[in-house]
This record gives structure tokens, C-alpha cells and sequence, in this order.
């Protein structure tokens, strides 16, 4: 085994670079009304970061209130049906709230509160992220106002209605195509005139330097437990990790303590939708291609003439033209891989964890249970995947009712 | 090589005026109406034309540019068509044409081919609003050498180490917004505006204008006491919005309007 003396080719820590640049992708692409502010943010999110009083605070709070540490479930009658690899699952879905958000989520807010920021403004596609801003808001007593796509509002009535009973307000975005990228547009927009009081709790590992960093460090706690709990379970580490993608930062959360366990593989899914043509998916590494899209510089849906093309997929988390600029640069890199489910394959591998397991995944995160349910038969029984369930589907039931045409 | 950025603003200066600096977004409502509209703001004197090139995803925009952008492309403009519509402006006016953009289209091209489409079309300098100094160095270098002028945003927010950046990174003139957030009709002017002009003028000799709010006559009157010129946007592109379905009416209400403004130089 003389390959695990070798040091690792990768060295995660040097990334990103003082400007917040992974290589070429990344970086901080927003107008100059932005500029002080994300260098004002950075500033203080470092401080934070060097002081042990913050991350115990931090800390407490992720045990208190939002539920961590979260299980590592043994899917035993998943792992049957596949007939492969021992299917382990990564339960974020326990979280409060519902999903890995929180831990992103309750890191800014007490960011905020350092800077002392009295309003807090936030993007969301799904709704999760939109509803655990509005929890952390109105744990600290925070005004709150949430910036969401009216066809998103439509596909997610439940988790609108739960911001605003926890205080939020939620603000219908009716410009583009109504969904997460116009919600992002709105959120940066209300940041630029109000950036003085205002902090943005950005939702993935996207927009400009230094949220990709910053939102990766608050998740990076998913893949920690990981590696603790699998060496407890199994003496050993996983072959293979599998992570829903649409911004990234579950699957960025999940991987990034391996990354430098190249024995390790690491597969991210995107969002298939109907299939692989320009409008029908999310996948931006299927027919995506270099530019730069709300803040930074990584793989984006766009037509030849620059325009963002248009996304479809069946959760709403996924359906999103840029994919967060780490991704970008380990997928040129080759040390993460990237493949896709559609949306049928989806609905499928949603009723099968139901029924199999007795868990409601949510659909972002059963894109990553529908890869995993065609790789597992192809490993042995003595390798190990670890599947990230990001979220719980209690918000997509009405969703799914309706696709499988159940009145 | 005329710089007709540089010979605007020292026109104006020579004859007291305040360069009158018209936002209009390329092919909004439709190619023909917009070089119709280009033209009636030419024929009433206007200083420098600020092209918007129409992005699906402009987030440094208020609501007026945004649907001015979303009309301009549901009319099939595209980036080809917007150079066309330079080219046509070139053929009857020789006044400065800024193009007012976001990165991606840029990209989209590589730097260097756009900037080359780009000057063979008749544009003079570049803003491009989500490409801070600190992302543009080859930009930087590829204007140099294609001869185009840079032009940069400075924000009431930009402390005095960034108005340094800036300054070092522009050829053209600074861009100073008068108020925080995204353009848009507003009833009053920043009043920290004469201060944060004159600290920017500390950093540079080149011309600086005000934009970002500025609707009213008088509103450009008192711009021009501090700055060298006054960007007017979405005063005007409201005339082609109210009257998106009768290119007619637009480019008469358009022409009264900006008649009106610009006789506040």
C-alpha cells in the first residue's frame, strides 16, 4: 500500500486564492455598489474564522438548534434491491428546517449579527433555503425578506407559507423565467441599494468571492461527520461519495474532507430534466460553457450569442444556468465527476426510497438516490457509497402527486 | 485615431455646456424603432450615446432597463444586430458611442474578437458593469491595444483605495452613481454628490459624469455645477416603454422629453 504514503496531488486548503479565484472560475464579477461590501464580508467572515469564540458559538448552535450532528444511515433494503455497493445515506433531511441549508444559514446569521447587520435578505429556489433564513431570522430577531420566483412560489405554497409565518417576507419575482436565477438577480438587487443595513445570505456555493468559500466551510461539517462515522461503522473510508448538485453546496459539503482522498471517488449529479436539449435540463456540464453569470466565472447554460439559456427540472433546488465555481475547477481538474438523472428517472427513485426505506427524500436530493441506484449494482458488497439525502421531500409531496398525475 | 470621448467632453468644456449623456438600450422595442430613437436624441443634441446591449440577465439594472432588455430580445435583437445598429448611427452621426454591458456577452466572443466587432462598428469606449478593475487585466490590455476606451463605475460606497483602482483603469471618464442601488427614476439627488465628485477628481484628470436617478432638467443643471457631464437612461427609455406598441408615439414622446432635458446643459 505504498500509494497511501504518497502526499495527495490535491491541495484543497490553497483554494481559493486571495480573490477568491479556483483556477480560472470564480473570482468577483458584480457591480462596483458591490465591491466594498463582499470586501467588507470577507474581511470579517476571515476574522471570524480565526476566532475560536465564533466557531464555538457556531458550534453550539449547530447542536442546539439545527440538529447536528446529523446520522449516517445504513440503507439496508436499498442496498438488497440494488444488489451492489453497501448503500449508506448522509441524513441531512434531518436538520431542522429539512435540509442541509441551515448549516449555511445559522453561519451568516451570526456573521451578520457580528457585523451587525439588522436586515437579512435572501434568494430561494426550493424553498429551503428561503425557510431556514426565515428560521435563523427570526430566532435572532432579524427582518427578513425573501426573494423567490412566482413559478417556483407555485411548485413550493407550502414553504412560502412557512417563511411567512416564521416572520419572513417573501417577495414574488415575476422578471425571466420565474425561478431561482431571477430570484438571485432580485436578491443582488435589493443588496445594492440597501448594502449599508443589509446582509445577503446567499444560498449555495455561488455568486462572488467570498461566498463559494464561505458557504462550502459552513457545509464542509457533512463531509467531516462522514469520514468520523464511516471509520466508526466500517473501520474504513467509502469508495465513493454521490451528491445531488445544483449550486453545489451539499455535494461540495459532502466532499470536500475527501478531496484530497484520491482512493476516494467523488460524483455529483445534476439535473437531467426531460433530457439533454438547449431549455430541458440543468446539467451544465452536458452542453454548459465557460462565462460568467451573477458574480462569478465557472460553467453556464448560454446560447452562442452569451445569453443564459433557459432550465427545466423537476425540483426546483436544481433548476439553475451556473453550477458554483469549485465544482468547475475539480470537474477540469478530473477529481470530481459529474453525471446526470432526469426527471422521470426521479419520480421513480423517489417512490423507491419511500417505499424501500421509509424516507421522503426531497427531489433535489433523489437525483443523487436515482445515480446511485444505477451505480451501486455495478460496485461489489464490499465497497461502500455514501449518499447525501440533502433534504426531506415533505415540500415536494403536492409536486409529486401532481407530475404522477394522482388527482 | 480621433478619441471622440476625449473631444465631446473637451467641446463642452470649451462652450460651458454639461456633456448630455443618453442611456438607450440597443434594439428596445425593435431595431427600426431604436435607430429612430438613436437618431431623435442625436438631432436634439446629445452629447454621447450610451448603448445598452441587451442581456437576459441584467442584475445591475432597475425594472426600466430590465423590460427594456427583455423587449429588445423578444424582438430578435442579438449582439450582431447591435453592431449593425452602431454601424447604422455611424453612417449619419460621428458622436461617441459607449457600449453599457455585462460581461458574458463579452466572453461569449473572447475578449479581443468583440473588442475588434466591436471598434469596426463605430464604438468608441466600454462599460462593463459586472467586470470590476480587479477581474480585468487582459480586458485591460485588449482595449489598449484595440484603441478602446475604458469607462468604470465609481459608487458612493467606493472608499478612496478603489477610486485609485478605478481611476488607473480608465481611459474613457468615470462613471460616479449618484445614489445607491439600480438605475431607475428617482425624485431627488444625492446630496454627498459635489463631495464624492471632487474626491474622485482627486485620483484623476479624466472627464467624470453623474448618472442614476437624473430625470428632470433641473436635475442636470445641478450635476453639472460638479461633473463634466449627466447620464439620463431611464427617463428616456420610459418613453419607448409607455409607448411600446405605437413606435410613433414613442419616438414623439422621446423627442420632447429629451428636447426638454438636454436644455438643462
Amino acid at each position: 500500500m505504498s500509494q497511501q504514503a504518497d502526499p495527495s496531488p490535491i491541495d484543497k486548503s490553497a483554494l481559493p486564492d486571495a480573490r477568491g479565484h479556483f483556477g480560472q472560475f470564480g473570482g468577483m464579477y458584480v457591480p462596483e455598489t458591490l465591491m466594498t461590501a463582499l470586501y467588507e464580508l470577507e474581511h470579517a467572515y476571515r476574522e471570524a474564522s480565526n476566532d475560536p469564540g465564533f466557531r464555538m458559538e457556531l458550534d453550539s448552535f449547530l447542536n442546539e438548534y439545527v440538529g447536528r450532528p446529523t446520522e449516517l444511515t445504513f440503507a439496508e433494503r436499498l442496498t438488497e434491491h440494488c444488489g451492489g455497493a453497501k448503500i449508506y445515506l448522509k441524513r441531512e433531511d434531518s436538520l431542522h428546517t429539512g435540509a442541509h441549508k441551515i448549516n449555511n444559514c445559522m453561519g451568516q446569521v451570526l456573521l451578520a449579527r457580528r457585523m451587525g447587520k439588522k436586515r437579512i435578505i435572501a434568494e430561494t429556489g426550493a424553498g429551503q433555503h428561503g425557510v431556514a433564513t426565515a428560521a435563523v431570522c427570526a430566532r435572532f430577531g432579524l427582518e427578513c425578506v425573501i426573494y423567490m420566483g412566482a413559478e417556483d412560489m407555485r411548485r413550493q405554497a407550502l414553504n412560502v407559507f412557512r417563511m411567512r409565518l416564521m416572520g419572513a417576507e417573501v417577495r414574488s419575482v415575476e422578471s425571466g423565467q420565474k425561478t431561482l436565477k431571477d430570484a438571485v438577480n432580485e436578491a443582488m438587487r435589493d443588496w445594492v441599494a440597501n448594502v449599508r443595513e443589509t446582509h445577503y445570505i446567499l444560498g449555495s456555493a455561488l455568486g462572488s468571492h467570498p461566498y463559494p468559500m464561505m458557504v462550502r466551510d459552513f457545509h464542509k461539517v457533512i463531509g467531516e461527520e462522514v469520514r468520523r462515522q464511516i471509520l466508526e461503522m466500517e473501520g474504513r473510508l467509502p469508495d465513493e461519495l454521490i451528491a445531488c448538485v445544483g449550486g453545489g453546496s451539499n455535494c461540495i459539503g459532502l466532499f470536500y474532507d475527501f478531496l484530497e482522498e484520491t482512493n476516494v471517488r467523488l460524483v455529483g449529479v445534476e439535473a437531467g430534466g426531460h433530457g439533454i436539449e438547449p431549455g430541458k435540463h440543468a446539467a451544465r456540464f452536458e452542453g454548459g460553457k465557460v462565462g460568467v453569470l451573477q458574480g462569478c466565472k465557472t460553467y453556464i447554460l448560454q446560447d452562442p450569442d452569451g445569453q443564459i439559456e433557459l432550465t427545466h427540472s423537476v425540483s426546483a433546488g436544481l433548476d439553475y444556468a451556473a453550477i458554483g465555481p469549485e465544482h468547475a475547477y475539480y470537474h477540469d481538474l478530473g477529481r470530481i465527476s459529474y453525471g446526470y438523472a432526469t426527471d422521470k428517472e426521479v419520480i421513480d427513485a423517489f417512490q423507491l426510497l419511500c417505499r424501500l426505506e421509509g424516507i421522503i427524500p426531497a427531489l433535489e436530493s433523489t437525483h443523487a438516490i436515482a445515480y446511485a441506484l444505477k451505480r451501486a449494482p455495478q460496485m461489489s458488497s464490499d465497497e461502500i457509497l455514501v449518499v447525501n439525502l440533502s433534504g426531506r421531500g415533505d415540500k415536494d409531496v403536492q409536486e409529486v402527486m401532481r407530475v404522477m398525475g394522482v388527482e | 485615431m480621433t478619441d471622440r470621448i476625449a473631444d465631446a467632453f473637451a467641446r463642452a468644456k470649451s462652450e460651458e455646456r454639461t456633456l448630455f449623456v443618453a442611456y438607450l438600450c440597443a434594439g428596445d422595442p425593435d431595431a427600426e424603432t431604436s435607430f429612430a430613437a438613436c437618431r431623435t436624441l442625436i438631432d436634439n443634441g446629445i452629447g454621447l450615446l450610451e448603448l445598452g446591449v441587451p442581456f437576459s440577465d441584467p442584475l445591475a439594472d432597475g425594472k426600466t432597463n430590465q423590460h427594456a432588455a427583455e423587449r429588445a430580445l423578444a424582438s430578435g435583437m442579438n449582439q450582431q444586430k447591435v453592431f449593425e445598429l452602431v454601424r447604422r448611427v455611424r453612417e449619419i452621426s460621428e458622436l461617441p458611442i459607449v457600449f453599457y454591458t455585462y460581461y458574458n456577452l463579452v466572453y461569449a466572443y473572447g475578449e479581443k474578437e468583440y473588442l475588434k466587432l466591436a471598434k469596426e462598428a463605430g464604438v468608441d469606449g466600454m462599460l462593463v458593469l459586472d467586470l470590476p478593475p480587479e477581474e480585468a487585466q487582459t480586458w485591460l490590455a485588449a482595449c489598449a491595444e484595440a484603441e478602446m476606451k475604458t469607462v468604470f463605475i465609481a459608487a458612493p460606497t467606493t472608499p478612496p483605495e478603489r477610486l485609485a483602482i478605478i481611476s488607473a483603469a480608465t481611459t474613457g471618464f468615470i462613471y460616479y452613481v449618484s445614489q445607491l442601488g439600480v438605475t431607475g427614476v428617482r425624485d431627488s439627488l444625492a446630496g454627498d454628490m459635489a463631495d464624492k465628485v471632487s474626491e474622485i477628481r482627486q485620483h484623476t484628470d479624466l472627464p467624470v459624469v453623474v448618472g442614476f436617478g437624473i430625470s428632470r432638467p433641473e436635475h442636470v443643471a445641478e450635476v453639472g455645477k460638479v461633473a463634466d457631464g449627466a447620464v439620463v437612461g431611464s427617463a428616456l427609455v420610459n418613453c419607448l416603454a409607455e409607448n411600446a406598441d405605437n413606435p410613433e408615439a414613442a419616438i414623439k414622446a422621446l423627442d420632447a422629453t429629451s428636447r426638454e432635458l438636454v436644455a438643462g446643459c
